[in-house]
């Protein structure tokens, strides 16, 4: 008899597929008026002996009977849980919704990560204004006026004395003007040249640098140089050399070549097949630039550099065309983000 | 400064190849920007002589030739070339000839067999362009190779010089130096002075001795004026880019290429009365030999005979005096002009020549007398004649004070250990001469330059001698040191860089515009001053300075329209110029939203950007400072939608929509939204301050009011919050409503107002009174109505 009720229960559990429907389907068993209760009345009939057999049977049957319903339940619930999430399963490869991040310009990161690797050797960064004095530009770096050196910047004047920086140089000059030594600064900044064709944009951006102290050699300068070339395009080995140059503001002077990152030396169209690049200008500061700055250059000494941004930022990224950085093109733009 | 590497090796002849001495060149500090050969390689191109020639049976143009290739028997050769003539000695290509770009083979023209080709310098590779077969002199060889004739196997070298080095223009100069560098002894020309043979003296007077401290002046006479340059001078003209003219001033560019003197000379028949050596007077003028007529300023130095300027001195000479195929007397002039002098002037009138180029850097002072003699034997063994004795009229030779130069400084400076003996070694070569002196702390040389090296001034020009030739590169490279001290890190200052990246995290794009803009860009957004003008722009339409970043993002909008997109969110930060004062160039930081206020995407309806999206922007870049936002007019915005910001009291920049009258003359479709703050007002931000945290959560309650349309919202806000109960600590807007529903002429307003207690919970009576407290202002101010 048990065996069939627990039968009956369970095909009755069976049949519902909804957690209210299963409470509807126990009462028959285990409700007010269910099978159980039923049972468990007729019990007082029943001599005390058979009274005590008969309960434990029906008590071994309402525990059947809960076993099925509770796994019933859980049953009822998977399913639910499983349609739920059936019905609220997405198609995950639509597109986010909201503003996509913007990006930096191609010379501002450049610009960031040349900023970030002088002043992890404590470099200050300093500025200056970009219409300059004919003083800060010039004469105080030792170009007096007629100088052939003016003739190779091509200058923008704004009136007599007054004109567009052609170098970050006059900052050094403002700089050693405030500060006493010892000086460590990078001067980042726009500057200008009366010049625009292929390979000339009349405005493009410098680094300038200058250190000095008591000791700062021009064998400083090789290492720090070096160093800064190959942590800036991270090549533990790349080949560098300097050759003697000519600057007013600094003897001796060096240009700086470094081997070429494009073809590794191989020589290629951007090398121009030498396998060298030239990168930067410097040499050690002027004794006439220190003496216009009322900086005794018998006690100190040091040395100064300036990079072109843009050509840091065209190898470093592959860039092929300078003109590209000014025309703001947002699908060129957006390649640095 | 371009040349013949023959001609360099016939001074110095270091056992180098030339890819090995341009090398050297080049890290000596003298750098080489270009070296190619003279012509490209051929082969089997012979001299030839031209014996005869016939018409050709079947072609007008052409002709049979018979030519002497050196061989037992001429060859027969067709020949188009209209200079192709008996007797002409020329190039020929024999059959099995590789010529750049093609082979010559046995052919047969129009019936006509041809065993080889006469060639033009275009078909050599010499030229690019070539009028018929090349000519040679009746004494060329016949049967000798032309690339041995004409040393075609000889490279070019092109110098690009750096200005302090003067003295390098000339192959006397470049051989000097290749002797320094590689230590091979440099042959150079010895000049000797050449018999007078007449006593002819020019009359010369010196009126500015400080601008042109020697001068040297010489009648040569009897010059055949048939006389031809020689081939051998032409080539090494050429092969420095100079063209033959008339072989005396052919001569003088020789010179002028071989020591470094630039030398003039006068027909003297059309010189009238003396030569006088004086500044010009304003206004005077002068036809100079490239026919320009040039007006003087009075800061120019000429030659002037009794008429006037002749010649601009050390520039160019005038077409008065020139000489020409007639000239047979001649004053050859050969003087020293102060680069003071000469500075700037060539520019002054337009010109560049080989000769001002040279006295702007500076020309050796003792060297006018040497290439007078030199160029005077030239003239006597081309053009015959007599020479005069020579007039120099100079002051007396100021010697050059000698260099005080201390070893232990250059070893100190460069960071080398190179001991006084290795000093001196490169002095020596450098013709450097010294003597020791000893003070108590310190040795010191006494250094004499020579004269061509009047670059050589003072100790570190020393040092920089001493670096460059014990070479750049075998000069240590070590790591510097210095004070391991941290550098300051103020926190109340937010740098650039974090703002620009602030904006960058908000979806903007940086860009950089130039600083100098079109005159009508700077007026749109103009305030009353004029715009800073360059004097010499590079365009008209870059010829402002910018006092506004504004208009560069307005270009860089219209170029992106134009090249596709249709929304931007842009941002320059950088310079704008108020005046040419260094404190007034103020760097700011701009931005554009042009477009919807979202990109289009799924699921989210298409808006237009307006005016509150960027305000938020805005706000959101000055925080945590608060920016407060008053209505004043700007000439390129929206007069209803423009804003000026603030902080505190300070006006601190713009925003707003585009004013409708410029977005219709840009012919925009939307209109841009734009804003400028000063980037000296973002920077500063104050450092956080911990206030407690409340124990309990704070209580909100809305309040919805109608009010009049036309009332601000911020003239509310502003009054009620000025009088909030303590326990009310925020009061929000978070609806406006207009339209259906409400009485004409209102709107609805609902604020969020949070109440905090600081020991307990309210009771609902407590939090009833509060908001009607609030309430209670915007009533009595505002008339307004509680809605419900």
């Amino acid at each position: 008899m048990s065996d069939a009720i627990l039968k009956d229960a369970e095909l009755a559990f069976a049949s519902v597929d909804s957690l209210p429907l299963l409470d509807q389907a126990k009462a028959r068993f285990l409700g007010k008026q269910g099978w159980v209760t039923e049972q468990m009345k007729a019990l007082s009939a029943l001599p005390p002996e058979a009274k005590r057999e008969a309960g434990a049977a029906i008590n071994r049957v309402k525990d059947g009977i809960e076993t099925l319903l509770k796994a019933r339940r859980t049953a009822i619930q998977e399913a639910e849980l499983a349609r739920q999430l059936a019905a609220e399963s997405l198609d995950i490869t639509l597109p986010g919704r909201g503003e996509a991040a913007g990006g930096l310009h191609p010379v501002s990161r450049t610009l960031a990560r040349i900023e970030a690797l002088f002043c992890s050797l404590g470099f200050a960064v300093a500025d200056g204004p970009e219409i300059e004095t004919d003083f800060h530009n010039f004469t105080a770096l030792n170009i007096p006026e007629d100088h052939p050196a003016r003739a190779m910047h091509d200058t923008f004047y704004l009136d007599a004395g007054r004109l567009l920086r052609t170098h970050t140089s006059p900052v050094q000059v403002r700089y050693m003007q405030e500060n006493p030594p010892p000086i460590r600064i990078i001067a980042p900044g726009r500057v200008y040249r009366c010049d625009s064709d292929v390979t000339h944009t009349p405005m493009f951006h410098q680094v300038e640098g200058l250190w000095i102290d008591e000791t700062a050699s021009f064998a400083d300068l090789k290492g720090l140089l070096a160093d800064f070339m190959a942590r800036f395009f991270e090549r533990e080995n790349l080949p560098v050399r300097f050759r003697p140059s000519f600057f007013p503001f600094t003897e001796p002077s060096a240009e700086m070549d470094i081997g070429c990152v494009m073809c590794g030396g191989a020589g290629c169209r951007v090398c121009s097949h030498t396998g060298w690049l030239e990168v930067l200008g410097c040499g050690m500061v002027h004794p006439n630039v220190l003496g216009h700055v009322e900086i005794d250059s018998e006690r100190w000494q040091g040395f100064a550099f300036g990079l072109g941004v843009e050509r840091l930022a065209m190898l470093r990224y592959g860039v092929d065309d300078l003109r590209l950085f000014f025309e703001n093109d947002l699908r060129f733009l957006k390649q640095f983000a | 400064m371009q040349f013949s590497e023959t001609w360099l090796r016939s001074f110095v002849n270091p056992p180098l190849s030339s890819a090995e001495l341009s090398h050297q060149l080049t890290m000596a500090g003298l750098e080489v920007e270009a070296l190619a050969p003279v012509a490209p390689a051929f082969t089997q191109v012979v001299v030839a002589e031209i014996v005869s020639v016939e018409r050709h049976p079947d072609a007008d143009r052409l002709q049979v030739c018979q030519v002497d290739v050196g061989a037992a028997e001429p060859l027969q050769i067709v020949c188009g070339a209209p200079n192709a003539r008996a007797g002409l000695k020329t190039a020929c290509a024999l059959a099995g000839a590789a010529l750049p770009g093609f082979a010559i083979k046995h052919a047969k023209v129009r019936g006509v067999e041809s065993l080889g080709m006469m060639c033009s310098a275009k078909e050599l590779g010499m030229e690019a362009v070539a009028e018929g077969i090349l000519e040679f002199s009746a004494d060329a060889p016949v049967g000798q190779s032309v690339r041995e004739y004409l040393d075609l196997d000889d490279q070019l070298f092109t110098l690009k010089l750096t200005p302090n080095r003067g003295d390098c223009l000339s192959i006397t100069g470049v051989a000097r130096e290749v002797a320094a560098i590689t230590g091979v002894a440099a042959a150079l020309p010895v000049v000797a002075a050449v018999t007078v043979a007449c006593t002819e003296v020019p009359l010369i007077t010196v009126a500015d001795a400080r601008a042109c401290p020697r001068y040297c002046g010489r009648v040569v006479r009897g010059l055949n004026p048939l006389a031809v340059t020689p081939a051998w001078m032409l080539q090494r003209l050429a092969r420095s880019g100079v063209r033959g003219l008339h072989p005396v001033v052919d001569i003088t560019n020789f010179v002028l290429l071989e020591l470094g003197q630039p030398l003039h000379a006068f027909d003297r028949a059309k010189v009238a009365g003396g030569l006088v050596v004086r500044q010009a007077s304003a206004g005077e003028s002068l036809l100079a030999l490239n026919d320009q007529t040039l007006t003087l300023d009075a800061e120019t130095l000429v030659i002037a005979d009794d008429h006037g300027p002749v010649a601009l001195a050390g520039i160019m000479g005038g077409q008065t005096t020139a000489v020409d195929t007639a000239t047979t007397e001649v004053i050859l002039e050969a003087a020293h002009f102060a680069p003071a002098a000469m500075a700037g002037r060539a520019r002054r009138y337009g010109l560049s020549t080989d000769a001002s180029h040279r006295f702007e850097r500076g020309v050796a002072v003792d060297l006018p007398r040497q290439a007078m003699e030199r160029a005077t034997q030239l003239v006597l063994d081309i053009c015959g004649g007599e020479a005069g004795p020579v007039v120099e009229i100079a002051g007396a030779v100021v010697p050059r004070a000698p260099i005080r130069f201390r070893p232990a400084r250059a070893r100190k400076l460069l960071g080398i250990a190179l001991d006084d003996a290795g000093m001196a070694a490169h002095f020596a070569r450098l013709g450097l001469s010294f003597t020791q002196e000893f003070t108590q702390d310190s040795a010191a040389w006494q250094v004499q330059a020579p004269a061509y090296r009047f670059d050589l001034t003072i100790e570190v020009d020393l040092i920089e001698e001493i670096a460059r030739l014990e070479g750049y590169d075998r000069l240590p490279t070590v790591f510097p040191s210095g004070e391991a001290r941290m550098r300051p890190a103020p926190e109340a200052q937010r740098g650039t860089d974090a703002i620009k990246m602030r904006l960058v995290a908000r979806g903007w794009q940086e860009v950089i515009t130039y600083s100098f803009i079109a005159p009508e860009e700077a007026a749109w957004f103009a305030s009353d001053t004029a715009p800073i003008t360059l004097l010499n722009p590079i365009a008209s339409n870059l010829s402002v300075m910018r006092d506004s970043l504004l208009p560069g993002l307005v270009a860089t909008l219209r170029h992106n329209l134009n090249h596709g997109q249709e929304r931007l969110r842009i941002f320059e930060l950088g310079r704008c110029f108020a005046s040419v004062e260094a404190g007034d160039q103020p760097q700011r930081v701009a931005g554009l939203l042009y477009g919807l206020a979202e990109a289009e995407q799924w699921g989210v309806t298409a808006r237009a950007a307006d005016f509150f999206d960027l305000k938020a922007e805005a706000l959101a870049l000055a925080a945590p400072q608060a920016l407060s936002f008053r209505n004043e007019a700007h000439p390129a915005l929206h007069p209803g939608q423009c804003a000026r910001l603030y902080l505190g009291d300070s006006a601190v920049g713009w925003m707003g929509a585009m004013h409708p009258r410029l977005v219709q003359s840009l012919g925009l479709a939307r209109t841009p939204l734009l804003f400028e703050i000063d980037l000296a007002a973002l920077s500063v931000v104050p450092l956080p301050r911990y206030q407690r945290v409340p124990l309990l959560p704070s209580v909100r309650r809305d309040l919805a009011v109608l009010v009049d349309d036309a009332l601000v919202v911020g003239t509310l806000l502003a009054a009620v919050r000025a009088d909030l109960p303590a326990e009310v600590i925020a009061l929000e807007i978070f609806d406006v409503y207009r339209g259906k529903g409400l009485p004409e002429g209102k709107k609805s307003l609902a604020f969020k107002v949070l109440l905090q207690h600081t020991g307990r919970t309210f009771t609902d009576a407590e939090i009833d009174a509060l908001v009607a407290q609030v309430l209670g202002r915007m009533v009595e101010q505002f008339a307004a109505e509680l809605r419900n």
